[in-house]
């Protein structure tokens, strides 16, 4: 069995005044993910240790952090990959740390909360709602979004502006926008016309790059601006 | 609750994704430059034939030649990004993404050689 070095940024808010990293030689087998080395040091190593994960299958979008500088979820991120090592894990960039690798997400679920990530009909649903193939094909990327915030972390314009909407809330908004039984465009739009909805959006890239899911924000976030554009320009000819 | 928030500084050199954004956007001074460098030759153009003359022979130095080169570079660079994340800025197209970059690329190529053939 291969032996791997893991050092963590620990951070303990009652005795720590800034993080520190602290080092552990982690044994592995070829099937252990990041996450798993990282539940190996705290049952055995240093129960302190804390963490978020949850369904160990890039569902539940709970433990992602900073594996060396990059984005991932430590779940399907795995150790033989890494080897010889060291792997740097550290909390998901331009988010405040709670304590080591959890950080505060009260920010993003405002934000979420913002954009109405739910269906508003237009009027009291009679009977099924009928989607075609091609209708379905226009959100259904973004409805892959499982929360994750990587793409928080690899965005810049949210580390230096933390009013900016941001990817996945944006990509989410545009889920909604872009489906056919949806009515409820021009309360979010109120979102993206702003300058921290899309056009705090510099399009760097990076939050479609490093996405488990397979979800595109940075094209979710440039739709909008055309989106906002016709809003803007339009609104001299409505009534 | 008491939260630690890491800061910023020198965020653009901890990825090679970065560092290339940041290349993307600073290649605008040079183009800049490159784009006011001609305005001021139409400028000079429509005062006289010989004080264009005289700018045209103020861009034969060693100098002008190397800012030129690099100006080229760099416009060639900040053209391509932008071609490769053109289908993310477009509305939907019947067409696979690959395909528009290629369209854009392709288009530019021609617009080019046409015009370099014509003048």
């Amino acid at each position: 069995m291969n032996t791997i070095t893991i050092e963590c940024l620990r951070y303990h808010p009652e005795s720590d005044a800034e993080p520190r990293f602290q080092s552990w030689p982690v044994p592995f087998t070829d099937d252990m993910s990041v996450l798993q080395g990282l539940q190996y040091i705290k049952d055995h190593l240093d129960g302190s240790l804390t963490f978020r994960w949850s369904c160990r299958m890039a569902i539940c979008g709970s433990c992602g952090a900073m594996v060396n500088g990059v984005p991932r979820l430590t779940c399907e991120t795995f150790l033989r990959d890494l080897y010889p090592g060291p792997v740097r894990i550290e909390p998901l960039n331009h988010f405040p740390i709670v304590r080591d690798l959890a950080i505060d997400q009260a920010d993003f679920l405002g934000k979420l909360q913002s954009v109405k990530p739910y269906i508003i009909p237009d009027a009291e649903p009679q009977g099924t709602y009928l989607q075609t193939p091609e209708q379905m094909e226009r959100y259904y990327q973004y409805s892959k979004c499982i929360n994750c915030l990587l793409c928080y972390a690899a965005c810049p314009q949210y580390g230096l502006n933390d009013r900016f909407t941001g990817p996945a809330a944006l990509a989410l908004l545009h889920r909604y926008n872009a489906d056919s039984r949806d009515a409820g465009k021009a309360e979010r739009m109120e979102v993206v016309n702003t300058e921290d909805g899309v056009w705090g959006c510099t399009l760097v890239g990076y939050c479609s790059e490093v996405c488990p899911k397979g979800v595109d924000p940075a094209r979710a976030v440039n739709q909008n601006k055309i989106e906002s554009t016709k809003d803007y320009f339009f609104r001299f000819f409505r009534k | 609750m008491k939260t630690y928030i890491r800061p910023m500084s020198g965020w653009w050199k901890r990825n090679p994704f970065y560092l290339w954004y940041m290349l993307r956007e600073a290649s605008c001074v040079f183009i800049t430059a490159y784009a006011l460098m001609l305005l001021w030759g139409l400028y000079r153009l429509q005062q006289s034939r010989i004080q264009y003359e005289e700018w045209r022979e103020s861009l034969s130095s060693p100098l002008s030649f190397a800012f030129h080169a690099f100006a080229l570079v760099l416009v060639v660079y900040h053209s391509w990004t932008w071609f490769k994340i053109m289908p993310k800025t477009l509305p939907r197209m019947p067409l696979p993404d690959g395909l528009v970059v290629v369209g854009g690329v392709a288009a530019v190529v021609a617009c080019t050689t046409a015009l370099m053939v014509l003048i």
